[in-house]
């Protein structure tokens, strides 16, 4: 008989293979679930799992569009990592997204009928310190007066999306747009430039994996890094050790909003080249799946964002080819991390299997 | 301005707000054992859409109801097992809760989208949620089995010792606010805008639990806080008609901001963080540590 | 495992291009779902007249919930890129995303539905929706018995501008007492939103409820506050039967057929179409007789001539706006560049436009 409710022996170190294993056993749960779901629809699984996950990047567009959209999300989860791992909840990378668009953007909007190539650096630096001053909020907040981060950074999303529609529908509106809620286009400069031709994958994607570069090489060789994972597995060792928390709190926030807003100023300068109300779709909370996913480690997180970009993709080609909604996508991500969380337990716990008397 | 004007006001505000004190009220609940659940939005969603659907199949409002209450149960069970057996992280879990439940009610609803119903008076459940948070608040603390919900809130160690079944008393109250959540959803669908379209909540869970800070935990204070944070939309609304013309995203902001506010002072004040936010909040309980 | 070649196959050989004998493939992406009773309904009831018109000369496919920012652009290039010959975009955001598929794809006919700029694959088209504004304004005007209107505006762009402004300005004609309240939702489509609107105006005394956003949430608040209403886009009495004098609605459907034709024919090119009742693009629901004295209806019928045969027009002069600038003078009506750039009310509106 199966005991739903597991016998738990606490392992000695977390066990690395399972680390590996899990997010690998969560897709594949998914997989299966999704065919069971789509057979009950009435839908052939095979004809349903061909259209929804190898479709979309069956040729150089579809993989060049899976890379445009995994690229923030992959930069917004390699920040949200610097706060998970440091056990800080930043829910509000959605909100740093788009502060890093609008003071990016901003700049952008401000130099559109100039030209140079130091534009577009200055937009992305804009960016970085849009989301960063937004995310240091929480984290000032949390240090001062010790509010729950989670609560804070997710009021500051709405906040945000609310000076953005303010900023599109009022002050920066493109004159000459007829009056609606959209800026001006950047010059030519403020867009970010396209690797290939025909293709939409753009400098953005090099940002990006920079951006994990970087996480990587901060977590693994420096002694910032190592504080901010000492932190996050023991508080108590890490005063002992003498770290200044605070510090940690702000500088895990400064990354991961810094991220998220260049991530920000990315979808605005390179797709579309304006700000307008409705930048994101969701990216700053799917990008909290993405980390998840990930494992919070570099490499896992770039595996995530495709798997996840993948899910987005899929959903419409399954909306096209199959007519089920462009939501579809959302029960898969869903379940993906649903099965994610239930298995994590196996890195740190082993399941007994004890005869019942 | 005259009186009836002014009551109509309360009115409208009234009705618009009852979703969100049906949800917070159930999320308080539910955090009050110790458990965030961010999965209020998905919850809301998936019990308008299996209120609105059973209502359209079977004709029956009282059916169309205890579905959606019970669907509230089932999502919210599933992140029970999950953050309370497999002691998952909370804050992931609740996400995946919501956008689960936002990806699930567009589909189980796709083919429902503007079917017309008769919606029901929402007045009846105007005075539901009135009775509720006075249930809920002589629960706490009038009862020896509420004492026990806020005893493990604050402290699951030393409450364990004292050999209360904290598992049992979370899984309540997650199951009490799943059924409210659903229950807000299906008052969206069948009585406030009586119509299934995607998404329909549009953000109201968030608010939520926006809420259920802003009271700091208190039930008699979501009451409050809903008549704000709805209030504030919908003295807009009544500006803008009188021709008063004010930049509304900043109007908007202003529940946003309050509640910001009141999260710092309640938190800065060690002894209000004792007296508001149960101190096992988020941290999931194992037995063996 | 056979479907799966099929449908590959399919996709390579419709890619490589079809010959003239094939049928022509019209792709259209929706900003909404088909069911909203509402904009993407009307859309889609144009689509399904189109395929209805050219039978097996056409096949048809539709995206719907496209999302009006950089996702767009996928959507419309993957209708592009898998043989569609003709895509309708039926969304003013998409017009960025639409030309830079085009840029792409010139091989590819595409119609931006109410945008301004174009290209030699791409066309514009919109319904002149003031015109049915005009007559839904005269009939306030009649019906009305507190003299305020409530008006539930979505964006302050000039499409919502010109309705507002037609509305009044025939509305006032009959009833020079006549006060239109608004409410700006700030959105096309929150069902929650529009009721409290709704519900606002009509609890500061409107008796009657015109709306340009896209649920049917405002009518069935009518209905159950026993007001009266217009319906938008699509004829909605379905929702609001003793609430619903008449309604715009948007057929686009021999506009479609029109252009996939002219696809079918090879005789396509770019154009720029804005038409209104006089090509039957805008149609006005039958009135409700019910709740209209059959004089009104009979006068809104021949409204309906007027505006078609063109000896009356919406925004015919003397118009001044708030200001009291003399906007379009006696004898003269407004032309086409003022009214697609129409930021301003007209006398006798109460308020300011949000800026």
């Amino acid at each position: 008989m199966i005991n739903f409710i597991p016998e738990l022996e606490a392992r000695g170190n977390p066990s690395t293979t399972m680390n590996f294993l899990v997010p690998v056993i969560a897709v594949i749960l998914t997989v299966i679930t999704g065919s069971i779901i789509f057979a009950l629809m009435g839908f052939d699984p095979m004809f349903a799992l061909h259209t929804f996950f190898i479709s979309p990047i069956s040729n150089s567009y579809g993989i060049s569009e899976l890379l445009v959209k995994a690229t923030p999300l992959a930069l917004i989860a390699v920040g949200l990592a610097f706060c998970f791992k440091n056990n800080l909840y930043n829910i509000g990378a959605e909100g740093q997204l788009t502060m890093g668009a609008v003071v990016g953007g901003g700049i952008g909007i401000l130099f559109y009928d100039t030209s140079g190539i130091w534009i577009l650096p200055l937009m992305i630096i804009g960016g970085a310190i849009g989301g960063a001053l937004w995310g240091l909020i929480p984290a000032i907040l949390k240090v001062k007066f010790n509010t729950n981060e989670i609560l804070t950074s997710l009021m500051l999303v709405y906040i945000a999306l609310l000076i953005l529609d303010y900023l599109v529908v009022g002050p920066w509106k493109d004159p000459q747009g007829y009056s609606f809620p959209k800026t001006r286009q950047f010059g030519d400069s403020g867009r970010m430039p396209l690797l290939f031709s025909g293709l939409r994958v753009h400098f953005g994607i090099i940002i990006a994996l920079i951006g994990v570069f970087a996480s990587w090489f901060i977590f693994s060789k420096t002694m910032l890094g190592y504080q901010l994972k000492v932190t996050g597995y023991s508080p108590i060792a890490s005063r002992y050790a003498g770290f200044n928390q605070n510090n940690l709190v702000y500088i895990a926030f400064i990354f991961s909003g810094a991220f998220a807003g260049i991530a920000g100023l990315g979808e605005v300068s390179g797709p579309i080249g304006l700000l307008y109300r409705d930048i994101s779709p969701n990216y700053g909370f799917t990008a909290i799946i993405v980390a998840f996913l990930g494992r919070l480690h570099p490499i896992g997180i770039i595996f995530a964002s495709l798997v996840i970009a993948l899910t987005y993709l899929g959903a419409e080609d399954a909306q096209l080819f199959m007519q089920i909604p462009a939501a579809v996508g959302f029960v898969f991500q869903g379940l993906v991390l649903f099965y994610l969380l239930g298995t994590e337990l196996l890195v740190n716990f082993k399941i007994v299997f004890r005869k019942n008397i | 301005m005259n009186i009836d004007v002014l009551l109509g006001v309360i009115q409208i505000i009234l009705i618009a707000t009852t979703p969100l004190v049906f949800a917070a009220i159930g999320e308080l609940v539910t955090e009050k054992t110790g458990v965030l659940n961010l999965g209020v939005e998905g919850m809301m969603l998936v019990g308008a859409v299996t209120a609105f659907v059973t209502l359209v199949i079977t004709g029956s409002y009282v059916l169309a109801f205890i579905v959606s209450i019970l669907s509230g149960a089932l999502m919210s069970g599933l992140f029970a097992y999950l953050v309370l057996i497999l002691m998952s992280n909370q804050v992931a879990t609740g996400l995946a809760l919501t956008i689960f439940g936002i990806g699930l009610s567009s589909m189980i609803g796709k083919q429902y989208i503007g079917t017309p119903i008769q919606g029901l008076n929402p007045y009846f459940f105007v005075i539901l949620s009135f009775i509720i948070v006075f249930l809920v608040g002589y629960f706490f603390y009038k009862t020896k089995l509420g004492l026990i919900f806020r005893a493990v809130g604050e402290s699951h160690n030393s409450s364990h010792a004292l050999g209360y079944s904290v598992i049992k008393v979370r899984l309540m109250g997650i199951l009490f606010g799943g059924c409210m959540c659903a229950l807000a959803g299906s008052y969206m669908s069948i009585c406030y805008a009586p119509m299934w379209q995607e998404n329909m909540t549009a953000g109201r869970g968030w608010i939520a639990l926006a809420l259920v800070v802003f009271a700091t935990w208190k039930p008699g204070r979501i009451l409050i806080g809903a008549y704000i944070f709805g209030g504030v939309s919908i003295i807009q609304m009544n500006l803008q008609a009188w021709g008063v013309n004010l930049p509304g995203q900043f109007f908007n902001m202003a529940p946003y901001l309050a509640t910001m506010i009141v999260l710092i002072i309640i938190s800065s004040n060690r002894l209000r963080i004792k007296l508001s936010a149960p101190a096992s909040l988020t941290i999931p309980f194992f037995k063996g540590r | 495992m056979i479907r799966i070649i099929i449908l590959i196959t399919s996709i390579l050989g419709l890619s490589i291009g079809s010959a003239n004998a094939d049928p022509k493939k019209i792709g259209f992406i929706y900003i909404g779902p088909p069911g909203d009773h509402g904009w993407t309904y009307m859309h889609d009831q144009g689509r399904q007249y189109m395929e209805s018109q050219l039978g097996d000369a056409v096949t048809s496919t539709y995206i719907e919930n496209v999302p009006e920012n950089a996702d767009a652009v996928r959507a419309i290039r993957k209708l592009a890129a898998s043989g569609h010959d003709l895509i309708f975009t039926t969304s003013f955001n998409y017009m960025d995303q639409t030309l830079e598929v085009a840029k792409e794809f010139p091989d590819v006919k595409f119609e931006h539905a109410t945008g301004y700029m174009r290209a030699d694959n791409v066309s514009t088209y919109g319904a002149r929706f003031y015109e049915g504004r005009t007559i839904s304004g005269h009939i306030a005007g009649h019906m009305t018995k507190t003299n305020t209107i409530g008006y539930i505006a979505s964006f302050p762009i000039p499409e919502v501008v010109r309705g507002i402004n037609a509305f009044y300005l025939a509305a006032s004609k009959v009833n020079p007492d006549i006060k239109i309240k608004i409410i700006w939702a700030f959105t096309w489509y929150d069902p929650g939103k529009e009721a409290d609107a709704a519900n606002t105006l009509i609890n500061q005394g409107a008796d009657i409820l015109v709306q340009h956003t896209d649920t049917f949430a405002p009518c069935q608040a009518a209905e159950k506050a026993g007001v009266l209403a217009f319906g938008q886009a699509s004829n909605q009495e379905d929702f609001c039967p003793n609430a619903h004098l008449t309604a715009i609605e948007d057929i686009w459907g021999p506009y479609y057929a029109a252009r996939a034709k002219a696809v079918v024919d090879g005789t396509w090119s770019s154009t720029d179409t804005w038409d209104g009742m006089d090509k039957g693009m805008v149609v006005m629901s039958p009135y409700n007789g019910k709740l209209m004295p059959t004089d009104l209806i009979q006068e809104a019928v021949a409204m309906e001539i007027a505006l078609k045969d063109g000896s009356m027009h919406s925004f015919e002069g003397p118009i001044y706006n708030q200001a009291g600038e003399l906007m379009i003078a006696e004898g003269e009506v407004a032309d086409d560049g003022m009214l697609a750039g129409m930021n301003w009310y007209v006398q006798g509106i109460d308020g300011e436009l949000p800026q």
